[in-house]
């Protein structure tokens, strides 16, 4: 809502010198958002001045027509002035801007050659002025304005505008009437209410009007206009008033209903009276109607829609757009002015189901006061006669439906509970008498709030506006009371933990959106039975391309890792952690919306999780070009897939897990070159190569290495037990063993831990080596096995029958053989 | 060799003539001061104090003396060997202090030569921004709350007192899943949590929420549709919109440091009543550059405030959606944006930076934030 300074002048008498950025403190402070002050025609300086044109002569040797003329500004000599524009005669009384002067936008005015002539200023357009977009002709101005005066003052030409970004609950604001009220209050002033119009008695019932649907439509008032002149031309003050609120002028008519709308907060609707048929009904849409609205769309309407029609069907939707058939247009003379009180929600829908917004609809919407249709419609048949030569038809035509007054029952020191302030009765009282409630009651009030207000329903509506209007700076700082808190969860330290190994191995953390595409499932291979492929699916995405919500953290990966590469950083581990969506089978397809008047039952709360998907937490790490450079110590290392499965072992040694790793053949993955993660028997996840066809679907570089696991499947909740240490020595022994090329050293290891016994500290595998002098098809695996007994020192016998036993059980398990 | 003292012979032995072992000593301290490295000096020790040399020699007729001359022979030796033993000392030390200075810098390295063979991680700012954040609420004592991402609209909307068809319903413009009337919705705020914490937790609650929260909101350097959000919930019995501004003041200087005024701006949520836009003074200028004249601040744009977050008394209606009695308890609820306090905080200009991803951007902030 754009509200010009002067506009609001007309209704409070704020201090003379006030600046439009000091009335904006002031309602922000009360609860306007005032997103700028907009200080039009500060930079103007005159002289700017009224002056009649007395002569004009056509300069017709150039490429276009060009005007000589000679003005009287009130000064001895006219005068000589050059103009393109050829909207004027002579005798036309202009605005002519003087040499010395600077126009709005910083455009200097000075007496210049041009054309073969000295033109001392310039004739000035609306659009020169900053007062309207005009910029087709030089503005003409009523005959009857003094020849002289100062064009700045008298046009209006300095405004500050103040743009506010009004709150749902504050549609009063939507009008000059709710912000003057707002600021008569900030200032304590007296506040003149534009809509205290004394009516003329009823008479006898206008155009006949009848409301069906007393849900759709509580208020419908039809006033009329007869003989209005339609070339009567809205009055410069009007037209610079709404181009200052940001409409643009149109007609008279309409203009006017705008004028109204802007300065009451009432939309107001003209009908061409001639083109009208039979008497006016406000209904629900009929199955299969249709409406052709003024923006030339031809709408199919829904049953729920609020319709304004006639004998011949629709001719408005109600509260947002009028009809192509009825419209005023620059014949018309007769006119049914509508001014109504629809409902807020059937307006809301109406706005939704068809992308139908208007400035009429946005006020309905947030809540029109009901009160103002009587008023509102008088005052623009006035106006219409006032300016446009029109004869009001007396009597009105007023249907309405009952509806309950609203009151609030309040005790009287809630503010104080609520701020935490001892404002007392008495403030209480006066606060909500300036906001417009009717009050009373001692110990509990009972308050009626105005109609302009229909979002004070709750006691604490009615407390915030005593607490706003007390000032939310005068409520105390209390200390935060002291909560025994049980800090993180384990599930939350594993999360940050996690962040802090990988960072600590070297990744680098990413935030992907999480929308992917139905092309991501071929890209990464998945089979068409794949889970993965089951992904949900947004009925609005942002765009058509991702439409799905993520089963896998790794296509936002890979993305990530090519836009870097494009970028010129080659060398790269990224890793994300969040979350992936899961529908659960046989899900129910929608979430009940259950009340809101009591705690849900439990079984009402299950109904609402059944319908959400699993959402378990994931951790993914990405790996390309090197891992370490090459550098002054040597050659660079590639990342590799051993790197992607020791990610995995960085982040389940944060939850004190030892992960079992196990060749497997799973997508994305290279088949052969594919780890399975699993802790106990949970599968965490899996990590490796990547698949050849994936690095390419993705534009990766080649080998590139990715990891997934579930965070959610690990353990956070465990202690560690602090072991026994052997102060004895240890013992050590290194065995090689010769195993087919296949048997994995997992499993060698394995058999060696379980044949050593007790007595083996640790197991580590130093060497492998495949060549000549293992044959074909083998694999010499080389371990260094340390030993240590808790309460004596090994004996080289002891040691050797540890070693011993451990390798017959490797070459039991995988038919390894002791290398010579 | 003589049997020690077995007899007494008469003639004292040469070498303990005073002026011989005068020159036995003498010779010795002039070889020790010739030894020109640790090798040389080892062999002269061997030479002027090993068993064959003169003064072991003459130190071992001592015995054989007659008693009476005993004790004047061996003062004289001690002192000639104590001479001795000392410049060996000396010459040692000396000599081991040339060879360290030698090779130690033999064994000098450039040191500016470059190790960066590790590979540098980073968390993304983002992530430990809303670890900063929740830290400042668990020092209060609070809890992280958490729910789900995909959320019902029960959850998002209604129970958070958005009517149906209220404008405040769209204007968080919503992802919806699957359809429009499935009722499950990506969650347009962390407020769900209030609910769900209500719900799931005893009385009384203090908690804070953190997380992701989507809007239909193209990307450009402002917006994302994917953004993050943190949210502070506190009821209790007697709580009042001073314990709100309490808590406001410590997270602004817990998060910021110093004591920067607060304050609040009359706003409208639907689940707070009443409701208010919360601005702290700017960190940088600290207000000053809206004086006239003033050096401009890039920070605040020279308005002196920042504008944070949002906050207000939780809605009686949400306690009672919860099953909490608002006639005995109330709350407050405190929330603000994680990109644009990152933004503010620490001169992100565009939020691209933020979603794409570029380890350019996430390198610098390191672990914590």
């Amino acid at each position: 809502m754009r509200v010009p300074l002067s506009w609001l002048r007309e209704y409070v008498d704020l201090p003379a010198g006030l600046t439009g950025r000091e009335l904006a403190a002031e309602l922000i402070a009360a609860g306007l958002e005032v997103e700028t002050v907009d200080a039009a025609g500060a930079d103007l300086t005159g002289p700017l001045v009224i002056g009649k044109v007395l002569a004009i002569e056509e300069l017709t040797e150039f490429k276009k027509p060009i005007r000589w003329c000679q003005v009287d500004v009130g000064n001895p000599e006219p005068q000589n002035l050059i103009c393109g524009a050829r909207n004027f005669g002579v005798g036309d009384v202009v605005a002519v801007v003087l040499p010395g002067a600077v126009l709005p936008g910083g455009f200097a005015v000075g007496a210049r050659q041009t054309y073969g002539k000295l033109s001392e200023g310039m004739i000035c357009s609306m659009r020169e002025m900053g007062i309207g977009d005009d910029h087709d002709g030089i503005l003409v101005l009523p005959a009857d304005t003094p020849i002289g005066a100062d064009a700045i003052e008298l046009l209006g030409l300095r405004d500050d505008v103040l743009d506010i970004a009004v709150t749902p609950d504050r549609g009063y604001c939507l009008s000059i009437r709710g912000v003057a009220r707002e600021a008569a209050i900030a200032y304590g002033l007296p506040f003149r209410d534009p809509a205290a119009v004394e009516l003329p008695a009823d008479g006898a019932e206008s155009y006949p009007a009848a409301i069906a649907d007393p849900a759709a439509c509580d208020r419908f008032v039809l006033r009329e206009v007869r003989g209005l002149d339609p070339a009567a031309k809205t009055p410069l003050w009007m037209q610079v008033r709404l181009h200052r609120a940001g409409m643009r002028p149109v007609s008279l008519a309409v203009d006017v209903t705008n004028y109204l709308m802007l300065e009451l907060g009432q939309p107001l609707h003209a009908f061409d009276r001639t083109k009208l048929t039979g008497p006016i009904v406000v209904r629900r849409a009929a199955p299969g109607e249709q409406l052709e609205t003024l923006d030339h769309v031809k709408r199919a309407l829904d049953p729920e829609d609020i319709l304004i029609t006639d004998d011949s069907g629709a001719i408005s939707m109600a509260g947002t757009m009028g009809g192509l058939t009825t419209e005023i247009d620059g014949s018309s003379t007769d006119m049914v002015i509508e001014a109504a009180h629809f409902d807020e929600i059937g307006i809301a829908r109406m706005v939704r189901r068809h992308r139908l917004h208007s400035e009429a609809s946005y006020r309905f919407e947030r809540g029109v006061d009901r009160e103002l249709p009587l008023q509102a419609s008088y005052r623009a048949v006035r106006l219409l006669a006032e300016l446009g030569g029109a004869q009001v038809v007396p009597g009105l035509t007023h249907a309405q439906a009952p509806v309950p007054p609203v009151t609030v029952a309040i005790r009287a020191d809630h503010p104080d509970r609520v701020a935490g302030v001892a404002y007392g009765r008495e403030t209480v009282l006066k606060r909500l008498s300036e906001v417009g409630c009717a009050v009373r009651g001692e110990d509990v009030l009972i308050v009626t709030p105005p109609s302009w207000r229909p979002d004070l329903t709750d006691p604490n509506d009615l407390a915030e506006e005593v607490i706003r209007l007390e000032g939310y700076d005068n409520i105390p700082v209390r200390r935060p009371r002291s909560v025994a808190g049980r800090g993180l969860t384990p599930g939350q330290r594993l999360r940050r933990r996690t962040g802090r190994a990988l960072a600590g191995a070297g990744y680098v953390e990413v935030l992907n959106y999480p929308f992917v595409s139905e092309r991501d499932w071929d890209a990464l291979q998945l089979p068409a039975d794949d889970a993965r492929r089951g992904a949900l699916r947004l009925a609005n995405p942002l765009s058509d391309d991702e439409p799905l919500l993520r089963t896998t953290l790794l296509p936002g990966l890979f993305r990530a890792a090519v836009r870097n590469i494009g970028r010129g950083s080659a060398d790269l581990a990224l890793f994300e952690t969040g979350l992936v969506y899961r529908p659960r089978p046989g899900a129910p397809s929608r979430s009940p919306r259950l009340g809101v008047d009591r705690r849900p039952t439990a079984a009402e709360l299950a109904t609402i999780e059944a319908a959400l998907p699993d959402q378990p937490y994931r951790v993914a790490v990405v790996l390309t070009g090197d891992r370490e450079p090459a550098g002054w110590w040597g050659p660079s290392r590639p990342a590799g897939w051993a790197d992607a499965v020791e990610a995995a072992r960085t982040v389940a040694r944060e939850a004190s897990a030892e992960v079992t790793v196990t060749a497997d053949q799973h997508a994305p993955w290279h088949p052969g070159r594919c780890a399975a993660l699993h802790v106990g028997d949970t599968l965490l996840g899996h990590a490796g190569e990547l698949h050849p066809r994936v690095i390419q679907a993705y534009g990766l570089p080649p080998r590139t290495c990715a990891m997934e696991l579930e965070l959610s499947r690990l353990d956070p909740g465990f202690t560690v037990q602090a072991g026994h240490l052997s102060t004895y020595p240890v013992a050590t022994r290194d065995v090689a063993l010769i195993v087919d090329a296949p048997v994995a050293a997992a499993s060698v290891e394995a058999a060696l831990r379980a044949g050593a016994g007790d007595l083996l500290e640790s197991i580590r595998l130093f060497d492998v080596y495949t060549g000549e002098q293992v044959g074909e098809g083998r694999k010499s695996l080389a371990y260094a096995l340390r030993f240590r007994a808790p309460d004596r020192t090994l004996t080289a016998e002891e040691t050797t029958a540890s070693r011993d036993a451990a390798v017959a059980e490797a070459t039991r398990r995988t038919g390894a053989a002791l290398r010579a | 060799m003589s049997a020690p003292n077995k007899s007494y012979d008469p003639v004292e032995v040469s070498s303990l003539q005073p002026d011989e072992l005068d020159q036995a000593r003498d010779e010795a301290l002039a070889a020790i001061a010739a030894a020109g490295s640790l090798e040389a000096l080892k062999e002269t020790r061997l030479a002027h104090t090993g068993d064959r040399s003169p003064l072991a020699l003459a130190n071992r007729e001592i015995g054989a003396l007659p008693p009476a001359a005993r004790a004047e022979a061996g003062k004289r030796i001690g002192a000639a060997r104590g001479a001795v033993a000392q410049a060996l000392k000396t010459r040692q030390a000396e000599l081991e202090e040339e060879r360290d200075q030698r090779v130690l810098v033999e064994e000098a390295v450039d040191v500016t030569l470059p190790w960066d063979r590790a590979p540098r991680g980073a968390r993304h700012p983002l992530t430990t921004m809303q670890e900063r954040m929740a830290d400042v609420f668990l020092s209060m004592g609070f809890e992280i709350a958490e729910g789900p991402e995909i959320e019902a609209e029960w959850f998002n909307f209604d129970a958070l007192n958005f009517k149906p068809d209220h404008p405040a319903r769209t204007m968080q413009d919503t992802f919806f899943v699957e359809s429009e009337d499935t009722g499950v919705v990506l969650r347009t705020h962390t407020s769900p949590v209030q609910a769900r914490a209500l719900l799931s937790r005893e009385l009384p609650v203090y908690v804070v929420a953190l997380g992701k929260t989507f809007r239909t909101d193209e990307l450009d350097a402002t917006h994302t549709p994917v953004f993050h959000q943190m949210e502070g919930l506190a009821v209790d019995e007697g709580l009042t919109m001073a314990d709100l501004k309490g808590a406001i003041d410590a997270f602004v200087t817990g998060l910021f440091g110093g004591h920067l005024p607060v304050r609040l701006r009359p706003s409208y949520f639907p689940f707070t009543e009443p409701s208010a836009e919360v601005d702290m003074q700017c960190f940088v200028c600290r207000g000053a550059s809206i004086e006239l004249g003033a050096e401009p601040c890039r920070t605040c744009g020279s308005e002196g405030w920042i504008e944070i977050g949002g906050c207000g008394m939780v809605n009686p209606r949400v306690l009672t959606a919860a099953g909490v009695d608002p006639e005995r308890y109330s709350g407050w609820a405190f929330g603000l944006g994680v990109e644009r306090t990152l933004m503010f905080r620490h001169g992100v200009k565009d939020m691209h930076d933020m979603v794409e991803g570029d380890i350019r951007f996430t390198l610098p902030f390191g672990m914590e934030i």
